[in-house]
C-alpha cells in the first residue's frame, strides 16, 4: 500500500478567500456589455419597447462571446440510449437546443454548440447604451428647467408660528428648564417654598417663552417636462424596412430624453397627404396608401403643440422620418412648416431613410432642406441600421437650450 | 447536514484502501479535500486545478454552473478528481457519510485508472499540478506587462482556446520530427531491392519532395502556427505552448471517459459491497448508486455504459452463456485478468469496439439518430441488421471522435504564405457559421490567408479567410 491519504478538512476562512473566478467574471461581464452594445441596433428593432416600463426583461442574444470552434453541423447523427422500445422513424428530440448529446462532460472537456442568451432589464440596456455616448455639448449646456413649488420640508423651530405647527414636546421640555431654574434659584437664595398657603404646590403655568413651533420651509424643485415629436411619413413608399429604420431612430431619440428630463411625453403623428395623431402601435405597424405632403405632418405637431405643450413649459424635441418622396408642389410649405417647428423646438431633426441603391432614383428632401438655416436642425440620412447611432449622435449635437 | 467527523472519513477511507489492495487495485498517493459548493463550483469552472491562468471563458463557465445549481436544474457532482500524482479529489462537504464513503471507493477507481491506462503515460502525472501553477504565472505576467496587456493577452487566448483541440488524438504515438520525416521519404524514394535488376530496366529515380512545410499533414494546428508563424512574439508562441499543454492533459480524459467512469463506478460497488455495511447504509447505497448508473433515455450516460461493458467482459470470461462458449470458445484469461488488461491498453474508441458486442447494445436499446427537418429521428436500432452502424456510429462520437478533423498541408500555398488546411471529412460536414469564427481566429494567430479544404453537402469545397473576410469556394 502507498504512503497514508490526506485529508484536508474545510475550513470558512479558505473558503472566504477563495473566490478565485471573480477576476474572471468581471471580465466576462464586460464582454457580455460589450456585446449588447454591439447588437444594439437588432435589439430595438426587434422589441416594442418605446415608452415601455423601464423593469421590462428583454432577451439579448449575445453573439461576441460564444466560444467557437470545429464542430460538426447538423448531418452528423447520433446515438443514444432508449427506454427499451425505441423503434425507426421515432422522433427523440429537436435540433439544435436540445439535441442529446453525449451526456454531460467534465467541464471544458467537450466542444458543443453553445447558446448563449442574457436577460437584461430595459433601464440597464439604456444605460449600456448611452455610457459611452459623447455628448459634450448637451453636457455642459443646462437643461431648461421649469421651478415648481413642491411639498414643505421641516427646517428647525421658531418661537412664534401658527397654532397648528405648535410642537407640544419641545414647549413642554422648555416649561421644565424653567421650573428647574426656578427652584434652583429658589434654594440657593433661600426664598420660600413653592408650596401656597393652604400647603399645595404651586401652580407653575406655561409662559408665552415656552411655545415652540415647528418651522417649514417650501422646498423648490426643478421640474423639467419634454414632449417628443415623432412625426413620420407612412404614405405608400414607406416600407417596412424603412419603418425599422425610423423605429430604430424614435426609440434612441425618446430614451436618451428620458434620462434627461424627468417628465417625458410622447406624440405620434402619421402622415400621408393628412396627418394624424396615432398610438405607437399604429404608428409603427399600420400602412397607408397614397401620396405625400409632408408640410402636413409639420402642421398637425405645430397644432398639438400649440393646443397642449407651451414651448415655454416643455423641452420640445421633434423629429421627422421620411423617405423624401414629396410632392413638388408642397416643397415650400414644407419648408416654411419646418422653420417654424425650429423656431419653439429645442431640436427639430428631419431623417431621410432611404436604405441602399435607392437614392440615386428618388426625390430628396435633403436639397430642400439644405436651404433651412436654423443652429437646432439638423438633416440626416439612414441607408442601413449601422448610420443610426451616428445620425443620432449628429442630431443631438445641435441641441440648444432656449431662453 | 453532514453526519461525521474528519477522522470517520479516515477510517474508512482505511477500510476502503485495504478493499482496493485486495481487489489488486493501485495507485497514486491520494489526497482529498472537503469543500463546500462554492469551492465546488469553482474548482469546476477550473476543470479542479487548484490554480489555472486566468481567462474570462472560466468566468462565463462559473456563471452558467452556478445558475444552472442555483435554479436546480443540475446538481453538483459528488466529487472531482484531477488525474495528477499525488491525485487530489473534492468532497463536498455537506454530503452525507454514505455519499463521501461511495466517492472515496469511486475516486479510487479512477486513481487507479489514471496510473495505469496509457493514454495517461505521456501526461507526466506528477508535474500536472505544478505546470498548471507555472502557466498561470506566465499568463499573469504577461497580461501584466504593460507593453502586453489583458487585452493582447486574451486576443492570443481566445485563437488558442478555438483551436485547442485540433491536436494529435493519440498522444501515446510518437510525433516524428521533420528530419525523421526527411529521411523516411528518402528512404522511401530508393529503388527497390531486386534480385533481377541486371534483367530488368533500371527504374526512373524520382527525388523525393523535402522542401515542403510540413513535409506530412500535421494535425497540431497550434504547435504548427507557432513554429511556422515567424511575426509572432515569443510570448505569443508561449501563450500557444501554454494552451496545447493543457489541452494534453484534457486528451487522455476525454478520450477514455467511459471507459474511466464505468471502471470507478465498477469498483466502487465491488468496494463499497465488500464492506459490509449496516443496513441502513447499504440501502442508501444502492439508491445512490443506481442514481449515478440510471441510463438517460435518448442520450448515453457514460458511468452506465461503461459500468454495463465492464461487468459483461467480467461475466463473459468467468461464466460465459453455452452459446458464448460455442461462438468464442473458452476463456484463455480469467475475468479479472481480462479487465485490469483492459483498463491498462484501451481507450474509449478500442474499448467500443472490442467489447460492445450486440447483445449488449440490444439490451442497452441503442439507437442512432439523425436530424430530418428540425426533429432529431431514430433511423437505426440494435438489431441484427442495423447495431453495426449504431456501434459505429457511437465510436465515430466517442471521446476526441465529435471533433473535426484538420490536419495543416501547407505553410505557404501558391507561394503565398497562404496556410492550407484540410478537413478529413467522414460524412459529417463542418457546421458552417463555427466554421467560419474559428477560421478567422487561424487567422488571426496566422496572420496570412487561411484556406480549408472540406465537402459542404457532398461538394468539394473551399473555406477562405483573407483581409476581405470570410468566403466559401466551390472546388473541382
Amino acid at each position: 500500500m502507498t504512503s497514508d491519504t490526506i485529508f484536508r478538512e474545510y475550513r470558512i476562512s479558505d473558503a472566504e478567500r477563495s473566490d478565485r473566478s471573480a477576476g474572471d467574471r468581471l471580465r466576462h461581464r464586460e464582454k457580455v456589455r460589450e456585446s449588447i452594445r454591439e447588437n444594439i441596433a437588432d435589439i430595438i428593432a426587434e422589441e416594442s419597447i418605446i415608452g415601455k416600463n423601464k423593469d421590462k426583461i428583454i432577451k439579448v442574444p449575445l453573439r461576441g462571446i460564444k466560444e467557437y470552434r470545429f464542430i460538426y453541423g447538423d448531418n452528423a447523427p447520433g446515438v443514444g440510449q432508449g427506454d427499451g422500445n425505441a423503434q425507426p422513424g421515432q422522433v427523440v428530440g429537436k435540433t439544435g437546443k436540445d439535441a442529446p448529446g453525449q451526456g454531460e462532460g467534465k467541464a471544458g472537456d467537450r466542444p458543443g454548440v453553445d447558446y448563449y442568451e442574457t436577460d437584461v432589464t430595459l433601464d440597464e440596456l439604456i444605460e449600456i447604451m448611452f455610457e459611452d455616448l459623447e455628448l459634450p455639448n448637451l453636457e455642459r449646456r443646462a437643461l431648461r428647467e421649469i421651478e415648481t413649488d413642491r411639498f414643505a420640508k421641516r427646517k428647525g423651530y421658531r418661537h412664534v408660528g401658527i397654532r397648528v405647527r405648535l410642537d407640544k414636546r419641545r414647549t413642554a421640555r422648555q416649561r421644565v428648564k424653567r421650573v428647574l431654574a426656578t427652584q434652583h434659584r429658589r434654594a440657593t437664595q433661600g426664598l420660600e417654598t413653592q408650596k401656597d398657603a393652604n400647603g399645595n404646590e404651586r401652580r407653575f403655568p406655561f409662559h408665552q417663552d415656552d411655545l415652540r413651533y415647528k418651522h417649514l420651509e417650501t422646498d423648490v424643485r426643478e421640474e423639467s417636462n419634454a414632449a417628443v415629436v415623432c412625426i413620420m411619413d407612412t404614405s405608400g413608399s414607406m416600407d417596412t424596412m424603412k419603418k425599422y429604420l425610423a423605429r430604430s431612430f424614435f426609440f434612441l431619440l425618446y430614451q436618451f430624453i428620458s434620462t434627461r428630463y424627468r417628465n417625458v411625453e410622447i406624440v405620434f403623428v402619421a402622415h400621408h397627404t393628412e396627418a394624424n395623431e396615432v398610438t405607437e402601435d399604429e404608428f409603427f405597424h399600420k400602412g397607408e396608401a397614397g401620396g405625400t405632403f409632408i408640410s402636413s405632418g409639420y402642421q398637425k405637431a405645430l397644432d398639438i403643440i400649440a393646443e397642449r405643450y407651451h414651448p415655454s413649459l416643455w423641452n420640445l424635441y421633434a423629429f421627422h422620418c421620411s423617405d423624401g418622396d414629396n410632392f413638388d408642389s408642397d416643397n415650400p410649405a414644407a419648408l416654411r412648416a419646418a422653420k417654424e417647428l425650429s423656431e419653439i423646438c429645442n431640436l427639430f431633426g428631419y431623417g431621410e431613410i432611404k436604405p441602399l441603391g435607392s437614392r440615386y432614383y428618388e426625390s430628396s428632401m435633403l436639397n430642400v432642406f439644405r436651404r433651412l438655416e436654423a443652429p437646432n436642425f439638423q438633416a440626416v440620412l439612414i441607408e442601413r441600421k449601422e448610420d443610426i447611432w451616428p445620425s443620432f449622435k449628429a442630431f443631438l449635437s445641435k441641441d440648444r437650450v432656449k431662453e | 447536514m453532514a453526519n461525521y467527523e474528519i477522522q470517520d472519513l479516515v477510517e474508512w477511507d482505511n477500510r476502503v484502501r485495504e478493499k482496493a489492495a485486495e481487489f489488486g487495485l493501485t495507485w497514486f498517493p491520494q489526497e482529498f479535500e472537503i469543500c463546500d459548493h462554492v469551492g465546488m463550483l469553482g474548482y469546476m469552472a477550473y476543470s479542479g486545478m487548484p490554480s489555472h491562468y486566468p481567462h474570462w471563458s472560466y468566468g462565463k463557465s462559473y456563471e452558467k454552473l452556478k445558475t444552472l445549481y442555483d435554479y436546480g436544474v443540475s446538481g453538483l457532482p459528488y466529487e472531482m478528481v484531477i488525474a495528477s500524482n499525488p491525485a487530489i479529489a473534492y468532497l463536498m462537504r455537506d454530503n452525507s457519510l454514505l455519499l463521501q464513503i461511495l466517492t472515496i471507493a469511486h475516486v479510487y477507481g479512477h486513481n487507479d485508472f489514471f496510473k495505469n491506462n496509457f493514454t495517461f503515460k505521456s501526461n507526466r502525472a506528477e508535474l500536472t499540478i505544478e505546470r498548471f501553477k507555472a502557466h498561470a504565472l506566465r499568463v499573469r505576467r504577461y497580461m501584466e506587462d504593460p507593453s502586453i496587456g489583458i487585452e493582447k493577452v486574451e486576443r492570443i487566448l481566445d485563437g488558442a482556446h478555438a483551436l485547442n483541440f485540433q491536436c494529435r488524438r493519440n498522444l501515446a504515438i510518437r510525433k516524428v520530427g521533420r528530419e525523421e520525416q526527411i529521411e523516411r521519404a528518402v528512404e522511401a524514394a530508393q529503388p527497390r531491392q531486386d534480385p533481377f535488376s541486371r534483367l530488368h530496366a533500371r527504374p526512373e529515380y524520382h527525388a523525393p519532395e523535402t522542401n515542403k512545410v510540413p513535409l506530412e499533414p500535421d494535425e497540431d494546428v497550434l504547435l504548427f502556427i507557432r513554429d511556422h508563424n515567424p511575426f509572432l512574439q515569443e510570448w505569443e508562441q508561449d501563450l500557444l505552448t501554454i494552451v496545447d499543454e493543457e489541452t494534453k492533459y484534457f486528451m487522455p480524459l476525454m478520450e477514455t471517459k467511459i471507459m474511466n467512469e464505468g471502471w470507478a463506478s465498477y469498483w466502487h460497488k465491488k468496494i463499497v459491497e465488500s464492506l459490509d455495511l449496516e443496513q441502513g447504509l447499504h440501502l442508501e447505497f444502492i439508491v445512490r448508486h443506481n442514481q449515478v448508473l440510471r441510463p438517460n433515455p435518448g442520450q448515453i450516460n457514460p458511468y452506465h455504459l461503461g459500468f454495463k461493458i465492464w461487468e459483461d467482459i467480467y461475466r463473459r470470461y468467468t461464466e460465459p452463456t453455452p452459446e458464448e462458449l460455442k461462438r468464442d470458445g473458452a476463456p484463455v484469461k480469467s475475468g479479472t485478468e481480462k479487465i485490469f488488461e483492459a483498463r491498462e491498453v484501451e481507450r474509449d474508441s478500442s474499448f467500443l469496439r472490442r467489447y460492445l458486442t450486440e447483445d449488449l447494445m440490444r439490451e442497452l436499446d441503442m439507437f442512432q439518430y439523425e436530424a430530418r427537418g428540425d426533429e432529431l429521428v431514430i433511423d437505426k436500432v440494435s438489431d441484427e441488421e442495423g447495431w453495426k452502424t449504431v456501434k459505429e456510429t457511437l465510436i465515430k462520437n466517442v471521446g476526441t471522435g465529435s471533433i473535426p478533423i484538420i490536419k495543416v498541408e501547407d505553410a505557404d500555398f501558391g507561394h503565398n504564405r497562404t496556410l492550407y488546411l484540410k478537413h478529413q471529412h467522414d460524412g459529417r460536414d463542418l457546421q458552417l457559421e463555427y466554421a467560419e469564427k474559428t477560421i478567422s481566429y487561424i487567422y488571426r494567430l496566422w496572420g496570412r490567408e487561411c484556406v480549408i479544404e472540406t465537402s459542404l453537402q457532398g461538394k468539394r469545397s473551399l473555406l477562405c479567410f483573407n483581409d476581405r473576410g470570410f468566403s466559401v469556394r466551390a472546388l473541382k
